[in-house]
């Protein structure tokens, strides 16, 4: 069995995501030299500092209540063999409910909400799972082509237990209208992994007369030193 | 053996910087720790361009997280590029002849895989093409390295496929 699956992953060159096209490397991968001391086979270990109460909740810690949908994002995270990992950093950050980011690039003609900062973190417990209290962010325009708008997403970056281990992902939301026609999503190739990508609504996450609940397990990747 | 595919990779976009940078980020270890170095550079992509906005992450192996370190630092750092490109990093080098790289980027879809060697080594002479310089780090001074990152062409980088292909 190959270690493997690159149809799980984008290519570095998807030209219809146009900054692909000067960062994309062009002389083709080296192999991990095969070594069992090799250092990408261990990470960061995280302690109970490392967050603090509060950081798994954007929709507090500002003098107000954010405007938008108050959504519970949960899921695990899960090694390649199905194992939870556990005790690793997830790091979040995301548009408002407006399709803006508290962010001095982005300059779409949508509010900023000063009561959000559109920024989380927390550890994995011993299930391999996270839980995030937030606000659904909106869909946005970018200048990618004509017309060009981004599906709603949530950044996510895990390190899990080897530094290649580390994924940057984006979590969607369940039939988003716009899947089709983002070239950031579609630079997925498998309609199967995309839809690994597509977060779950789940009546069980959602909390009665508070938010809506969507679940996420994300899946690290094997580290190709170990298998080499 | 039953294997989950994992979750597709996707870039960092534009506006990582809400949420990945942190105070101190850039130091592995705190300044004055005996051994410390400074490694600087810069992140080009095709046309040679500085990256502005890019984040570069290297591991060195010593214990702690990445915010709460423990007494000898975290062995973890992280530094976003500035608008030409540049990054900083503080940290003890590791046992080993090389430290891991990876970088991030708006338009990368997946992050860069790379290893920056302090010193000589058999394995980079073996890279074909003479390939292996780009990952040999310049030492500029006694506790000061050189170390760019070009992301495509010209002087390429040699880049490690880490399990998610070209």
């Amino acid at each position: 069995m190959s270690i493997t699956e690159p149809a799980a992953h984008p290519l570095y060159l998807s030209p219809d995501y146009a900054s692909t096209v000067l960062r994309a490397p062009s002389r083709g991968l080296l192999e991990f030299p095969a070594d069992p001391e090799a250092m990408e086979l261990t990470g960061p270990v995280f302690g109970e500092g490392e967050v603090t109460p509060g950081d798994a909740d954007l929709t507090t810690g500002r003098n107000g209540d954010p405007i938008g949908e108050r959504i519970v994002v949960t899921g695990r995270v899960l090694d390649a063999a199905g194992r939870p990992v556990r005790n690793t950093l997830v790091e979040l950050w995301q548009a408002n409910a407006a399709g803006r980011y508290d962010h001095p690039g982005d300059v779409h003609p949508a509010p900023i909400d000063p009561n959000f900062s559109g920024a989380g973190r927390a550890l994995t417990d011993d299930a391999g799972e996270y839980r995030f209290v937030t606000i659904k962010p909106g869909p946005y325009p970018w200048r990618n082509h004509h017309n060009a708008w981004r599906p709603a997403h949530l950044h996510f970056s895990v390190f899990g237990t080897a530094f290649t281990q580390r994924l940057v992902t984006q979590m969607y939301f369940p039939g988003d209208p716009l899947f089709p026609f983002d070239p950031i999503m579609q630079s997925v190739r498998d309609e199967a992994a995309r839809a690994r990508m597509v977060s779950a609504f789940d009546w069980d996450t959602t909390v009665p007369e508070w938010a809506l609940g969507f679940r996420f397990d994300i899946v690290l990747g094997r580290t190709p030193v170990e298998d080499a | 053996m039953s294997a989950l595919p994992p979750t597709p990779s996707q870039t960092v976009g534009p506006y990582y910087s809400l949420g990945l940078p942190y105070a101190g980020d850039w130091e592995a270890v705190p300044e004055g720790t005996p051994g410390a170095v400074r490694m600087t550079g810069r992140v080009l992509d095709g046309a040679g361009a500085p990256v502005p906005d890019a984040v570069v992450e290297i591991w060195t192996g010593r214990p702690g997280g990445v915010r709460a370190r423990g007494p000898e630092g975290s062995g973890f750092a992280r530094c976003s590029t500035a608008p030409a490109g540049a990054y900083r990093l503080r940290f003890v080098p590791p046992a080993g002849p090389y430290v891991p790289v990876l970088v991030f980027a708006r338009g990368l879809l997946k992050p860069v895989a790379t290893r920056a060697y302090l010193a000589d080594d058999p394995f980079l002479a073996a890279i074909p093409d003479g390939r292996g310089a780009t990952l040999r780090a310049t030492w500029t001074g006694d506790a000061t390295l050189e170390f760019d990152v070009r992301l495509q062409g010209e002087g390429e980088t040699v880049f490690f496929d880490y399990g998610t292909g070209g």
